[in-house]
C-alpha cells in the first residue's frame, strides 16, 4: 500500500503492528512452555511462566495507549481505522492467551509430582500442539494481512473442540474410578479447558484479521464441536 | 469434522443495499459539464435521496462544487459554461431550456463557503428572499423570519437586534443567518458548499447539529473537505476524482471499507 502524506502516521501504525506481533511471539512461547511444564511436571519452568505474564500485560497496555493516541491525533479512516481497532482487539486476545497459559502453569505447580495417566497427558499435549499450530498460523496471517490464512484457522477450530470433548469424557471416567484421582483430574480438566479457550481466542484473532483485510465481519456460524457442556458419563456403564 | 465456511458464502448471507426503496429526490444522469472547452464533469450518474444527507468529497478541482452548482443551475449566470445530460428533480429535467431558474432556485437553495449576508439588517436579510417569491402580510412575515432564524439555531443570539446589520455578526453567526435565509424560502433541497470551512469548531458543531435537524424536512447535499464531517453528517457519500464519480455508497461503508483504492487512498491521507 502507498504511504501516507504524513510519514509519522506510517511510523505509528507500523510500530503498533510490530508490538502486537512481539506480543504474539511471546504468547506462543508461553503456551509452549506451559504445556511442557505440565506434561513433564516441571514446577520450576511453570514458575518462570507465571512471572513472565506481567510483560504481556504491559505490552497490551502500551498497544492500547498508543492506539488511542493515534486515533486522537490522526482521526484514522478506512483501512487505517481497521488497522488500529484490530491492533487493540488482537492485543486483547493475546493478553488473554497469556493469562490462560499462566493459569496452566499455576495448576502445574499445584499438581506437583502426582501420577498422571499417560493417555490423558498425551491427549493434552496433542491438543496443545494443534492450538499452537493454529496460533502460529493466525499470527502469520496477522503479520501478512492474509485473510485466507485467517479463515483457514477459523474453520479448523472445530478439531480442537472435538478433542477437548473426548478428553473431558476420559477425565470424568478416571474421576469415577477412584476419588483420589479427582484432585489432579480437575486440574488437568481446567488445563485442557484453558487450551481449548486459547483456541477460541485464536479464532477471535482470525475474525479480526478477516475484518482488517476485507472490512467484513464473519458471521456467527463458526463450526463448533465442543459438546462437553452436554456430556455425561453413565456410572452403570463405566 | 469441521464444516468449512467460504468467504463467498459469508458475503452472500449479507443484507442487500440499504438504499433500496428510498425515493430519489434528484437523479443525475450522464451529466457532462463544460467550462468553455474543458470538460469538468465526465458523465456523472448519481441519486440524491429524499430527506437524506449526501456528502461530496474529493481533492480540489475534482468537480464536486461544479456538480453542486449544476443542481440549481448556478452556472447559468456565466457565459461559456454548459451542462449536458439530465438532472431530474422529482422526475422533471431541470436542465431543460424551458425550466424557470428562479423557481428552480426557490426549490433548490444554496449556502456558500464564505458567509454571504446582504449589507442590510438581519431582518431584511431573511425578508429579502421571501419577498422575492411571495407576497406575505407583515405579521406572517415576522413569523416566517422568527421560525427561520429558530430553525437555523440563531434566534436567541439575534432576537434583540434584528435591525442590526447582518455584517455585524460573527462568521459562524453569518453562516447560520445565510442558512436561515435559505430555509425561509421553504426550499425542498439545500445545497451546502463547504459551509463550515471558515468557521471555528463550536460554530461548525452548531451547523452540523442544524443539518441533522433540517434533514427531516429537506434533501441536503454538502460538499466538504473535512472527512470527519462527511462521516458525521451524511447518510451517503460520493467520492469524486478528476471529474469522475469514483464511488458512491452508504457513508458507513465508504469510511470503513471503501471499494475503490482511490477512495481509500484519499480518505486515509495517502494522496491529495
Amino acid at each position: 500500500m502507498t504511504e501516507h502524506t504524513v510519514s509519522a502516521f506510517d511510523t505509528e501504525l507500523s510500530s503498533l503492528r510490530s508490538t502486537v506481533v512481539e506480543m504474539g511471539g511471546f504468547a506462543e512461547k508461553m503456551v509452549e512452555d506451559a504445556t511442557r511444564a505440565l506434561v513433564r511436571r516441571d514446577p520450576d519452568l511453570a514458575q518462570t511462566i507465571i512471572a513472565a505474564d506481567i510483560r504481556l500485560d504491559n505490552l497490551q497496555r502500551e498497544v492500547e495507549e498508543r492506539a488511542i493516541l493515534t486515533i486522537a491525533r490522526r482521526q484514522p479512516m478506512a483501512v487505517d481505522l481497521r488497522e488500529i481497532v484490530s491492533a487493540i482487539r488482537v492485543a486483547g486476545d493475546i493478553e488473554r492467551i497469556g493469562d490462560l497459559a499462566k493459569n496452566i502453569a499455576k495448576r502445574t505447580v499445584a499438581i506437583g509430582n502426582q501420577f498422571q495417566p499417560p493417555k490423558i497427558v498425551v491427549g493434552v499435549q496433542h491438543m496443545s500442539d494443534l492450538v499452537q499450530e493454529q496460533l502460529k498460523d493466525v499470527l502469520d496471517g496477522y503479520t501478512q494481512h492474509d485473510a485466507d490464512v485467517a479463515l483457514a484457522v477459523w474453520n479448523r477450530d472445530g478439531d480442537i473442540d472435538a478433542l477437548y470433548t473426548s478428553l473431558f469424557r476420559e477425565l470424568l471416567t478416571y474421576m469415577m474410578e477412584d476419588p483420589r484421582n479427582i484432585g489432579f483430574c480437575t486440574h488437568l480438566l481446567f488445563s485442557a479447558k484453558n487450551i481449548e479457550r486459547i483456541g477460541d481466542h485464536t479464532t477471535n484473532i482470525a475474525e479480526t484479521i478477516n475484518y482488517l483485510v476485507t472490512g467484513e465481519t464473519l458471521g456467527p456460524e463458526r463450526p463448533k464441536a465442543d459438546k462437553s457442556s452436554f456430556t455425561t458419563v453413565d456410572i452403570a456403564k463405566s | 469434522m469441521s464444516e468449512s465456511v467460504s468467504a463467498a458464502e459469508i458475503a452472500a448471507a449479507r443484507p442487500v443495499s440499504s438504499t433500496q426503496g428510498l425515493k430519489e429526490k434528484i437523479t443525475v444522469r450522464n451529466l457532462r459539464f463544460y467550462y468553455g472547452d474543458s470538460l469538468a464533469l465526465k458523465g456523472i450518474d448519481l441519486p440524491l435521496y429524499d430527506r437524506k444527507v449526501t456528502a461530496f468529497i474529493g481533492p480540489s478541482g475534482c468537480g464536486k462544487s461544479t456538480l453542486l452548482r449544476v443542481l440549481n443551475r448556478m452556472y447559468d449566470l456565466y457565459p461559456g459554461q454548459r451542462a449536458e445530460g439530465e438532472v431530474l428533480l422529482d422526475g422533471n429535467n431541470i436542465l431543460a431550456p424551458k425550466q424557470d431558474v428562479n423557481i428552480l432556485r426557490s426549490r433548490v437553495g444554496m449556502v456558500f463557503q464564505k458567509p454571504t449576508p446582504f449589507p442590510m439588517s438581519i431582518y431584511d436579510n431573511i425578508a429579502f428572499g421571501i419577498r422575492l417569491y411571495e407576497k406575505v402580510p407583515k405579521s406572517e412575515l415576522d413569523d416566517r423570519i422568527e421560525s427561520s432564524l429558530r430553525r437555523a439555531a440563531i434566534w436567541d443570539e439575534v432576537k434583540n437586534k434584528l435591525n442590526a446589520s447582518g455584517l455585524s455578526l460573527s462568521g459562524g453567526q453569518q453562516q447560520r443567518l445565510c442558512i436561515a435565509r435559505t430555509v425561509a424560502i421553504r426550499p425542498e433541497v439545500i445545497l451546502l458548499d463547504e459551509p463550515c470551512s471558515a468557521l471555528d469548531p463550536i460554530s461548525t458543531a452548531k451547523i452540523e447539529e442544524l443539518i441533522d435537524e433540517l434533514k427531516s424536512d429537506y434533501t441536503i447535499a454538502i460538499v466538504t473537505h473535512n472527512m470527519q464531517q462527511a462521516a458525521r453528517v451524511s447518510e451517503n457519500t460520493a467520492f469524486m476524482y478528476l471529474g469522475d464519480l469514483v464511488e458512491f455508497g452508504p457513508t458507513s461503508k465508504i469510511f470503513t471499507s471503501p471499494t475503490d483504492s482511490r477512495t481509500q487512498d484519499y480518505i486515509t491521507g495517502r494522496f491529495g
